[in-house]
């Protein structure tokens, strides 16, 4: 099937402003009339319920921590991304918008990043509305940083924890309509099945968390903003509990999944340091503002301390491969290349997988006090985990799984195929085509959030001419419940021999070793064969102790992970059929002599968007057509 | 190195609960403490046992989630560490540890080292935002903010609501974790207009739901995984006071 993302056509330009001028409206009275379900309290689930809450609406609104304060978009630590221009050094819409399409490897849709790049400086006047307190100047002014990507300083912060600012900052918006009562919160809730009623999606069922009870909630619409799957690979620098669950669910009653291939590797995390290690931190890509990334010329160099290193045995490799764009090269691209010089036997550090940051000259320009102003929090956090002093001895990192592009399809109104089911957020797939940039995902979150989602949901409301008809005694209820039930049983009955992190471990090991940096049609055919291996011994091995009606984590972890065991084949999939590299998606096959990604844009320009047909089944792929109107197709150049 | 745990197990909200002893066998000094605690874990269930259950999440100390008392001090020794970024160099071998959880009235155990928190988003509830609509605000640089305000309104937000202050307090004052957002947004030009209101409201929050007041021993300090300061509490007082004189308006 072809898909149509039913983008305004026309000049891009004005592409929001036609829309929000033809879009049908739910008049104000009309509104408390309408039930919707917001799964997700980040910056993208929270954003949309407070402000779907204010406009009127009944909303529910439901996360797996113990607080909407907690979802993983705190995690976020660098900056937002506007075009404020406030530097006055060439930024515009036009230009965050170029950059973010460009960015992206001419992956995404052109009307949705141009939207986006024009809510962008609203999100920033909301934010500071709200109390987020960003840095600022002596002047009182709002200040900027750069971030990969981009030849302009358009990133706004709050030092190293910039996710956490703007989320307390949507939880406070949402925390004011709990207490207008507007929206109920349903905190320790997660979502187990999507309740589809004749084709359209009416409800969730949930698993309370404490008690273990599997309910279902009726909604004239379901949001989910649940965030990202990159957990598939075990080791990322996602939180604990993000998972695939949410969103793969919606899979199973038909929603499509797009460009699941697409992941983000960020190049700056702290280095895997042995066996038992649960997580990855990362180190914020503003530290490539002032830190510059080498490794030695000679392999014999590795085991020195850096400090004995000479100048000129050190490769700033990313300085010498793009000198326009240097340490600030996106993250696909400087990922690859850590890579490429660890597998040259240049790497430092345990296990020879570490390049280095060294900010020895960003110390001696400006001061260690200037460089802890600006970073401290990383620094010390860099301490605790590895035990060294980054001003004193280079910090070692390397790449690691940190977000993905690919997610739910949806139309420019953040719908689905399925009727009444939006997506937004990571969650979805929209605007970061095959690489996102740097601070460019708090923006969408927002954007999605405060900005997108509380237009474009009413013309779907307004077409429903029974609000609230379909309740929790529908059928299709008592067999979400009933489905739910029956996986809670099945799990705690294998009694096998294998712990859930074991197999969520081998899962891990498989996809970064096949389906991670480099893929190629023989590692994602290995892929294939092995995950349904490690799926069946899964469902015939697996130990989960305790019980179903109480709080149980293993249960909550063995669901989650049988949801990657499943979704794993797919990405996997997509990976195989898209024989191109683009963006964060490498296939060895497919690269210039000087070893860049090699785009195939006569075959490959187009979204992928997958439909389930089975658990082992080769799923459906349906093509979306991506038309570039405003920009011209372009090989992706960063020197 | 070899260590002795004394956890606190308590099967549910009604149980009495009671320490249980398990012995740490050759563990790294660079795994975290919730990475040993894994391991742990992983034993237990292959011995057929109900593991231990502690929140976490995002462990890299930001989401506030995890919340142990480790040795009598919540999230363990170490200065502005949260549980999950304490690393077990910290210990030596033969050490004895003992892990509870947050003790506090407003905190009741639901399960080993699992408490309900609700207490602390319900004082958020109460006015700890400002009351804008979503759309419809001024330029971001219409107001412009010193620096040091900036910061110091920074300096309180930086509260990842863990309630770690409230486990170290002897009252199980919430005046720390109150304090730090009435702070926060009384500082800066966006706050101000209902600054009254709200440090009323908070401060009237915090007492219906069952946290003890403020008598200086400054544990909350001390415990705060971020090093927010007590100066914010005299700042919640001064706000408070403020908050009974009436204004200009209401003379």
């Amino acid at each position: 099937m072809i898909l149509d993302g039913k983008a305004p056509t026309g000049p891009v330009e004005t592409s929001w402003d036609r829309y929000r001028f033809d879009m049908k409206l739910v008049n104000p009275s009309n509104k408390r009339k309408y039930k919707i379900l917001v799964v997700g309290s980040g910056l993208a689930g929270g954003a949309g319920a407070a402000s779907l809450g204010e406009l009127g609406y009944n909303v529910d609104c439901f996360c797996y921590q113990d607080s909407p304060r907690r979802a993983h978009s705190i995690g976020a630590q660098g900056g937002i991304n506007a075009a404020k221009n406030y530097p006055s050094d060439g930024d515009s819409i036009y230009r965050l918008f170029y950059d973010t399409v460009k960015g992206g490897d001419f992956r995404s849709r052109e009307a949705d990043v141009w939207r986006l790049a024009q809510v962008s400086n609203n999100i920033i006047d909301q934010c500071v509305a709200q109390g987020v307190p960003f840095a600022r100047d002596y002047a009182g002014y709002l200040d900027n940083r750069s971030f990969g990507g981009a030849q302009v300083s358009r990133t706004f912060y709050a030092r190293g924890q910039t996710g956490q600012q703007l989320l307390l900052g949507a939880y406070s918006a949402l925390s004011r309509q709990i207490k207008n009562k507007t929206v109920t919160m349903h905190p320790r809730t997660e979502m187990l099945d999507l309740v589809v009623v004749d084709g359209v999606a009416k409800g969730i069922t949930v698993r309370n968390l404490m008690t273990g009870e599997v309910e279902s909630h009726w909604g004239d619409a379901v949001i989910l903003a649940t965030g990202g799957y990159v957990n598939v690979f075990y080791l990322s620098t996602n939180a604990m509990g993000s998972s695939v669950t949410a969103i793969w669910k919606a899979v199973k009653k038909g929603a499509y999944m797009a460009n699941p291939c697409y992941t983000q590797i960020h190049p700056t995390c702290i280095p895997v340091h042995g066996e038992h290690q649960s997580k990855l931190t990362l180190m914020s890509e503003s530290l490539r503002n002032d830190g510059r990334i080498w490794v030695p010329k000679n392999a014999a160099d590795c085991e020195k301390p850096p400090s004995e290193i000479p100048e000129e045995a050190r490769d700033y490799y990313l300085e010498r491969k793009y000198p326009s764009f240097g340490n600030l090269a996106p993250r696909d691209i400087s990922s690859r290349s850590a890579k490429e010089a660890c597998d040259a036997g240049l790497g430092v550090g345990p296990g020879k997988r570490g390049v280095y940051l060294d900010f020895k000259d960003a110390i001696a320009r400006v001061s260690q006090k200037t460089i802890a102003e600006r970073y401290g929090n990383l620094f010390d956090m860099y301490e605790k985990i590895t035990d060294e002093n980054g001003y004193e001895r280079p910090m070692r990192i390397y790449p690691a799984p940190h977000y993905n592009m690919g997610g739910l399809w949806v139309d420019y109104e953040c719908s689905s195929n399925i009727p009444g089911l939006f997506v937004l957020g990571e969650a979805n797939f929209s605007v970061h085509g095959a690489n996102r940039l740097g601070a460019s995902a708090l923006m969408q979150g927002l954007s999605d959030g405060y900005f997108v989602i509380p237009y474009t949901i009413a013309p779907y409301l307004a077409s429903i001419k029974n609000p609230g008809a379909v309740k929790e005694d529908h059928p299709e209820f008592k067999k979400s419940v009933e489905d739910v039930e029956a996986q809670t049983n099945k799990l705690l009955s294998i009694n096998g021999k294998k712990t859930v992190s074991e197999l969520h471990k081998e899962l891990g090991h498989l996809m970064w070793e096949n389906v991670g940096m480099a893929r190629s049609k023989e590692s994602l055919t290995e892929a294939l064969k092995k995950i349904p291996e490690i799926r069946d011994e899964f469902w015939n091995n697996v130990k989960v102790t305790g019980e179903g009606k109480d709080l149980n984590q293993q249960l909550e972890n063995a669901g989650r992970v049988a949801d990657f065991l499943e979704f794993a084949e797919m990405l996997t999939e997509d990976a195989l059929n898209r024989e191109e590299s683009c963006g964060g998606h490498f296939r060895v096959e497919h690269q210039t002599d000087e070893g860049e990604a090699m785009r195939d844009d006569e075959n490959f320009s187009y979204s992928a968007a997958w439909e389930f047909k089975g658990t082992g089944v080769k799923p459906e792929l349906h093509k979306e057509p991506l038309k570039f109107e405003r920009i011209k197709l372009a090989v992706r150049s960063y020197k | 190195m070899d260590l002795t745990l004394h956890v606190w197990r308590q099967k549910g909200p009604q149980d009495k609960g009671k320490l249980e002893t398990y012995p740490a066998k050759n563990v790294s000094p660079d795994m975290s403490f919730l990475e040993m605690l894994d391991e742990i874990n992983d034993g237990l269930i292959r011995q057929g046992k109900d593991p231990i259950a502690f929140d976490h999440d995002c462990r890299e100390g930001i989401c506030g989630m995890c919340s142990q008392v480790i040795n009598g001090r919540p999230h363990g020794k170490q200065e502005q560490t949260t549980v999950c970024q304490l690393h077990m160099r910290q210990y030596s071998d033969g050490d004895e540890i003992f892990i509870e959880p947050w003790r506090a009235k407003a905190f009741p155990v639901q399960k080993d080292l699992i408490v309900d928190r609700t207490s602390l988003d319900v004082i958020m509830q109460a006015g700890g935002y400002v009351s804008c609509h979503t759309g419809g605000v001024p330029d971001a640089n219409v107001h412009p903010i010193p620096k040091p305000v900036a910061d110091y309104a920074m300096d309180a937000a930086e509260c990842i609501g863990c309630g770690a202050c409230i486990a170290a307090c002897p009252n199980s004052s919430a005046m720390l974790f109150t304090s730090a957002k009435v702070a926060q947004l009384a500082a800066l030009p966006q706050g101000k207009p209902e600054a009254r209101k709200r440090v009323k409201a908070m401060t009237e929050a915090l007492l219906d739901e069952g946290f003890g007041n403020c008598t200086n021993h400054y544990e909350c300090e001390a415990a705060c995984p971020k090093g927010i300061s007590v100066k914010f509490i005299a700042k919640l007082n001064r706000e408070y006071l403020k908050s009974l004189m009436p204004t200009s308006t209401e003379a």
